[in-house]
């Protein structure tokens, strides 16, 4: 049975599913219960998390499994990467990805090293989850979008969902998953509902969905700019153009096949990504079609995505930092060659 | 602790009693206006307010000048205010506006006036810290007698910085004054539970430097400790922890149902406990100011209050060209 659910609401049942599967499974972080010690809550839960994702949590699986953290990101990360060495199936609440320059350490030298630099003897089932993403008038320290840092780091898989459906599926396989994974949640894609089966399911790590299908352009999109495609490809296929909307949901592996078969069929290439250009995955996969699938290309690959800047607070320039759809047509019909106005 | 009463022996001018009344009242106001703003959808973002901690802002900047600088946390506005930033300039930066102290490229978490010596509110928690040793260094070094106030909350103290920093600032005898806002929560999640130490002050002493902790609801008695522990530091005698017991009358940040408070510290905190109310009192009672003197001080604010959100509502937003500026390439 399939029911319509929020992106946070298929989170928040991911965890609950895990732990109920597993008792190794814990959940830390702040606030995600909140209220630790307050006479009148006991069990009951203050916030279940900043934004609510957590809800519920700790009245099922009790101030144990639930740990509200002080705010000490760097103690409670590289606990969890010891804890998830020796026996626990830890998931890790980094609240804002933006918060990681507080805890990388533990992420980078620790977590992400321990399997291979101990020749295989550690394994560290952690998963972090994080909110990222700009769109919020949340400023320049609660914006940002760092999945690019972390795959850069062997040793650790990213996770970018783009649906309520896919949240849950790669949740649970990422809660399953031996290694350490940074799971990404989009701050503004929490409200956004879609049909997610009940009951356990896991989505493979690595293997990319093709959203929408068409053979004039492969435009690759991460997390939330998978919306701006596909925003992008109505528009479009009202003037007869076809775009292929690939989602890679995860940047650590990378779909690679996947991306290249697509730009095989379409011969050009767009990514959307919306965290700053240089050293990005924008750059990243048109490095690797660059270089696997030249002979495929007709044109130049074009990479979309914000400006080389913080973002910025006020509205009028936030919603300017972020692609947008328009932006996306435009240089679709640019590399088709095609006139804008049909 | 001392109470309010103990503190009569706090001598202050006039003037400095008319400054400091004025402060807290523009906090108050400038806070209560936000959060009425907020309500109504007019202003974005995450918005965190100081209402209920003017005490501890104000007695501690009325010993600073310009030159002296102070770090701020997420919750600013009120260390902008005692600091001396400018209340147009700052709603118009909460607002998003062109004309805010930050061009509106900041927004409330990020307010900041170095004209004034104000570094900035702070997203990051903890953030601070070390900043504050950085300023201070810079006095140093120049031999200025300036100093710098690093002010932080009960939650930011269990964050990594707050001991690098306090370290540092102790090994190179900065002059810093570390000044703790515990006001019994970091978030939703109570001092009680995520600090070992029963008071922040405790942790001075495994930095070897003095510690002092206040009613952060009597200004009289955070004014007096900030002196001692910024004369101190011009001195070039270096850190001093200061720890203000004090309270968040809204919530962490606007939209907080704030389950977990109780409903008698909700309510004492605005009534006998408020600091505001505490402070008019006794400058009444001690004949510092008249009745009509303070009235007229009220009134003003508001006034004042009212053309920064007018100033806002009438302001332009950045031009599109702003988004490229101040960053040193852009791709
Ligand atoms: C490094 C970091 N971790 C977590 C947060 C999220 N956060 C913002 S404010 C806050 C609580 C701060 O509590 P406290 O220091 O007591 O200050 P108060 O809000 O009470 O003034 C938290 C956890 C953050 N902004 N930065
Ligand atoms: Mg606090």
């Amino acid at each position: 049975m399939t029911r319509k659910l929020s992106m946070s609401g298929a989170i928040n049942e991911a965890m609950k599913l895990a732990m109920r599967k597993d008792e190794n499974v814990i959940l830390m972080g702040e606030d995600v219960a909140g209220g630790a010690q307050v006479d009148h809550l006991q069990d009951e839960d203050a916030w279940g998390g900043v934004l609510g994702v957590t809800k519920g949590l700790v009245q099922e699986f009790g101030r144990e499994r639930i740990l509200d953290t002080p705010i000490t990101e760097a103690g409670y990360m590289g606990a969890a990467m010891a804890a998830a060495s020796t026996g626990l199936r830890p998931i890790a609440e980094l609240m804002f990805n933006d918060f990681i320059g507080s805890c990388l350490d533990e992420v980078l030298n620790q977590g992400a090293k321990f399997r291979y630099m101990f020749g295989g003897k550690a394994q560290v089932p952690v998963t972090i989850r994080t909110m990222h993403g700009a769109g919020f008038r949340a400023a320049a320290q609660h914006s940002q979008s760092l999945y690019a840092l972390f795959t850069a780091i062997p040793g650790v898989k990213v996770v970018v969902p783009s649906t309520p459906y896919e949240a849950k599926g790669l949740l649970l396989a990422a809660i399953e998953d031996n290694d350490p994974v940074i799971f990404f949640e989009d701050k503004t894609l929490y409200n956004m509902t879609g049909d997610v089966p009940e009951g356990y399911y896991t989505i493979p790590i690595g293997k990319a969905d093709i959203k929408r299908e068409g053979s004039d352009v492969t435009v690759v999109a991460i997390g939330k700019q998978v919306h701006t495609a596909l925003e992008a490809a109505e528009q479009l296929s009202q003037k007869g153009i076809e775009i292929e909307v690939v989602d890679p949901r995860s940047l650590s592996p990378l779909d690679e096949e996947a991306i290249l078969s697509s730009v095989e069929k379409t011969n050009r290439l767009i990514v959307i990504d919306e965290a700053n250009p240089r050293c990005s995955i924008a750059t990243d996969i048109a490095a690797l079609v660059a270089d696997k699938g030249f002979d495929h290309l007709d044109a130049p690959i074009k990479r979309i995505t914000a400006p080389h800047t913080p973002v910025p607070f006020s509205p009028a320039l936030e919603d300017i930092y972020l692609p947008k759809a328009e932006r996306v047509v435009k240089v679709v019909s640019e590399l088709l060659g095609t006139p804008l106005e049909v | 602790m001392k109470a309010l009463e103990s503190n009569k022996d706090v001598a202050l001018t006039k003037e400095k009693a008319q400054w400091m009344y004025q402060k807290m009242v523009e906090i108050r106001n400038f806070e209560d206006r936000v959060h009425e703003l907020f309500a109504k959808g007019i202003l974005p973002g995450f918005v965190h307010l100081y209402a209920g901690e003017e005490a501890v802002a104000v007695g501690v900047c009325a010993h600073l000048n310009d030159k002296d600088s102070i770090t701020s946390t997420h919750r600013g506005h009120g260390h902008c205010i005692a600091k001396g930033c400018d209340l147009d300039g700052m709603m118009a930066e909460i607002y998003g506006k062109v004309t805010g102290l930050c061009k509106g490229k900041g927004g409330s978490m990020h307010i900041a006036d170095f004209d004034k010596g104000m570094l900035g509110a702070n997203g990051i928690v903890g953030g601070g810290f070390p900043l504050a040793c950085g300023s201070a260094l810079t006095a140093k070094y120049k031999k200025t007698d300036n100093v710098s106030v690093c002010f932080f909350g009960d939650g930011a103290q269990n964050h990594g910085t707050f001991h690098e920093g306090i370290n540092l600032a102790a090994i190179w005898k900065l002059p810093v004054v570390f000044v703790a806002e515990n006001n019994g929560y970091a978030e939703a999640t109570p001092f009680s539970y995520a600090s070992s130490c029963k008071s922040i002050v405790d942790r001075a002493i495994a930095y070897n430097i003095p510690g002092i902790k206040v009613d952060g609801k009597d200004i009289l008695a955070v004014y007096q400790a900030a002196e001692e522990a910024v004369l101190r530091a011009r001195r070039g005698e270096g850190p001093t922890l200061i720890e203000c017991v004090t309270y968040r009358n809204y919530g962490h940040f606007e939209g907080d149902a704030q389950t977990y408070k109780g409903d008698q510290e909700k309510a004492e905190h605005k009534q006998e406990k408020d600091a505001i109310l505490l402070f008019r009192k006794h400058l009444l009672n001690e004949q510092l100011l008249a009745e009509n003197e303070v009235v007229a001080i009220e009134k003003s604010v508001e006034a004042a209050v009212d053309q920064a959100v007018k100033f806002s509502e009438e302001s332009p937003y950045p031009n599109a060209s702003e988004l490229l500026t101040d960053v040193y390439v852009s791709y």
